[in-house]
């Protein structure tokens, strides 16, 4: 006897195509406001801008080793602006745009990618934990944050982000296991942007889908068209409010990094400029773009304000980050909540020695 | 008046967790079997019956159990996870060196890190392979992490309700050879032994021993077998370590010797070494001299004997620095 005793299918997603068409089955009340929909496309923008501008900053050696988020903007503003004020954000290194839309202070962000730890002081305030490099890492964090809620009883759920290469590491298959056993309140997005730095999403994984891989967690997911910020929005408002209830679920977000990896390294060595043109018609901004010109809420006078407004606020916070001044006594009155007898007499022999003489 | 109990050192673990559970309801124990099983060494044993879920039983998944105590404690919790083994750690090592040990400093300060990390450390038990690691070196190196080893009851109790009020992540090590080696009066009550001071276990004057954990034992035992006027100091704290102590010690006898449990090279003993050749090398009698395991993996348990230090090569090294 052979019977089957498990069976599950994975759903995709799409309800604004690349030339701003909704499918009107799908964009139910909650998604038909005006506000919601140009806010998304400000906050694109934004996102956009400011990546622009820390890539030009990197460029000119003002900036650090920087990882740019460019074509990523439908899954980042998308699920961030879902989440309710009290819940919380747990980035990788490359969430530029949701952590804006969180609120985080553009010099702040700009402080941080010029390589100062003092930049990191504001994660808390938004209620997001650091940005973490380590690829995978971060999802086993999110676990034990969305425990702490559940435990505390705040009511509040938490949103985790990971690429379609962290998907391979080990510390990602343990929390989505674990978060399935602890029933905890927590989205895990995959970014699936289909490279990492140079290896493609099929040298990943032979899943069909990364999605899948919530199957043997035994937690539920989605695929979405990720470079649609408005099924990513609806996708994490049902999920946040599912798992605050039912435990963790995975939405794969199918989107393209249309940019490199990091600022050292070159994406033509690996990739054909043909696939980047192909994903260059699906981009997340032009699309809400025309469907809000379409409908008459959106025209050239705004879209000009809204640049130069933009860019303002970027240069404003660009030359408060330039005048940050690093002060190393932060390096050893931050590691322990003392100060070690040891690491005092390290610090006041640099400064007794003027190892750190002022340029 | 304070009441004693005549307690071992896994019994007065147990009784340390017991009163920080039942004084801060944001702490948690999570790890394997430590629920109803109450841990492989019973350390947890009867707090499941008591707390009920906040003795968590988790997946078989120590890199989890320590990034989500990471995140636990980052969401407001306290975490103390016990991880069953020191040589499984490893597989959590990543979530303790490249988030526990930083995340502190990464946000300056915006979001400290509060948990202690429990493990048994050490052989002597004729355990399997990578059940009797010394990995006290490798979360001292980083910085970040403070490192703790008791050596006795009374000490493993004060030490580990002392980080429960501290706002740090603390590796608790726990060397298994004591945990029912000998009993010690402790007091029923609370209290705190300080972390980062090392203790005087014997006052001397001709020669100082550096030691902590199982070593303590064996060192006790060789200065009280060769009569000499050592003074024996157990560090307690591993980072960060009691330099001072050290180094005022080492000045009043001019003879040092270290001894641990972990391999030579790289190890503990190396530090102190450098410390004092630094701050009292003109103070010194004698070259410094240094009792440790071989420099190798720790061995399967047939040869456990001829790798521990014993107490014959303590004297040895005794004999040695005194006839300089």
């Amino acid at each position: 006897m052979i019977n089957e005793v498990f069976s599950k299918s994975i759903s995709y997603m799409q309800i604004m195509d690349e030339n701003g068409n909704i499918d009107e089955s799908l964009f139910s009340n909650d998604l038909n406001q005006n506000k919601l929909l140009i806010d998304m496309y400000k906050y694109m923008n934004l996102a956009r801008n400011v990546d622009a501008k820390a890539l030009s900053l990197q460029r000119q050696g003002r900036l650090a080793t920087y990882a740019p988020l460019l074509g990523q903007e439908g899954e980042q503003i998308g699920s961030a602006m879902a989440l309710g004020k009290d819940d919380y954000i747990v980035p990788n290194y490359r969430q530029h745009g949701a952590l804006i839309v969180r609120g985080l202070q553009l010099k702040d962000f700009y402080t941080y990618w010029k390589g100062y730890e003092d930049g990191g002081s504001a994660f808390k305030s938004i209620n997001s934990l650091a940005v973490a490099v380590p690829v995978g890492t971060q999802i086993q964090h999110a676990v034990g944050l969305a425990y702490a809620q559940k435990y505390l009883k705040t009511g509040n759920a938490v949103v985790a982000y990971i690429g379609d290469g962290g998907t391979s590491e080990g510390d990602f298959y343990e929390a989505i296991n674990f978060g399935g056993v602890m029933k905890v309140p927590l989205v895990v997005i995959i970014e699936n942007n289909q490279w990492a730095i140079s290896v493609p999403r099929s040298r990943q994984s032979a899943a069909q889908t990364l999605a899948q891989k919530a199957i043997a967690a035994g937690i539920d997911c989605m695929q979405v068209d990720g470079n649609d910020a408005v099924s990513v929005y609806k996708a994490t408002k049902d999920a946040l409010a599912k798992v605050k209830k039912e435990g963790p679920m995975i939405i794969e977000c199918l989107t393209y990094r249309m940019s490199m990896h990091t600022t050292s390294d070159d994406p033509t060595k690996y990739r054909s400029n043909e696939d980047v043109e192909k994903w260059k018609l699906k981009d997340p901004i032009k699309r809400i773009g025309v469907y809000l010109r379409k409908n008459g809420l959106w025209n050239d006078s705004k879209e000009a304000t809204m640049m130069e407004e933009q860019q303002k606020m970027i240069d404003d916070a660009v030359a408060e980050a330039e005048e940050f001044k690093p002060d190393p006594k932060k390096m050893f009155d931050t590691v322990y909540s003392f100060i070690p007898e040891i690491l005092q007499e390290e610090y006041d022999n640099a400064v007794s020695s003027n190892f750190w003489l002022e340029e | 008046m304070v009441k004693n109990m005549m307690i071992n050192m896994v019994s007065a673990i147990n009784n340390a967790l017991d009163l920080i559970l039942a004084e801060n309801d944001k702490a948690i124990i999570l790890g394997e079997d430590v629920g109803k099983d109450g841990g492989v060494f019973r350390a947890t044993d009867g707090l499941y019956a008591k707390y009920g879920d906040r003795v968590l039983d988790t997946p078989l998944a120590e890199s989890a159990i320590l990034g989500s105590s990471i995140g636990m404690s980052l969401g407001g919790m306290f975490p103390i996870p016990e991880i069953q083994f020191a040589g499984f750690m490893l597989l959590g090592f990543s979530q303790l060196i490249n988030h526990a040990s930083r995340y502190r400093t990464r946000t300056r300060s915006a979001m400290p890190l509060k948990m202690i990390v429990r493990t048994p450390v050490s052989g002597g038990v004729r355990a399997l392979e990578h059940h009797s690691d010394n990995p006290e070196t490798f979360y001292s190196h980083i910085g970040g992490l403070i490192v703790v080893e008791p050596s006795n009851p009374y000490d493993a109790k004060g030490l580990l309700i002392k980080a429960s009020h501290m706002n740090d992540p603390i590796i608790f090590l726990e060397p298994t050879k004591l945990y029912r080696l000998f009993k010690q009066e402790v007091p029923e009550e609370s209290y705190e032994v300080p972390i980062g001071k090392a203790n005087i276990i014997r006052a001397g004057n001709d020669l100082t021993i550096i030691t902590y954990g199982t070593m303590v034992e064996a060192v006790k035992k060789a200065v009280d077998a060769k009569k000499v006027d050592a003074e024996i100091i157990d560090l307690r704290t591993i980072n960060p370590f009691d330099e001072n102590l050290i180094i005022e010690s080492a000045k009043k006898t001019g003879r040092v010797i270290i001894v641990h449990e972990a391999s030579l090279s790289f190890g503990v003993g190396a530090e102190i070494s450098a410390r004092i050749a630094e701050k009292a090398m003109f103070e010194l009698n004698a070259p410094i001299l240094r009792v440790a395991s071989p420099s190798l993996p720790y061995p399967f348990p047939g040869y456990e004997d001829y790798y521990i230090p014993n107490e014959k090569k303590i004297i040895e090294a005794i004999n040695k620095i005194m006839s300089v």
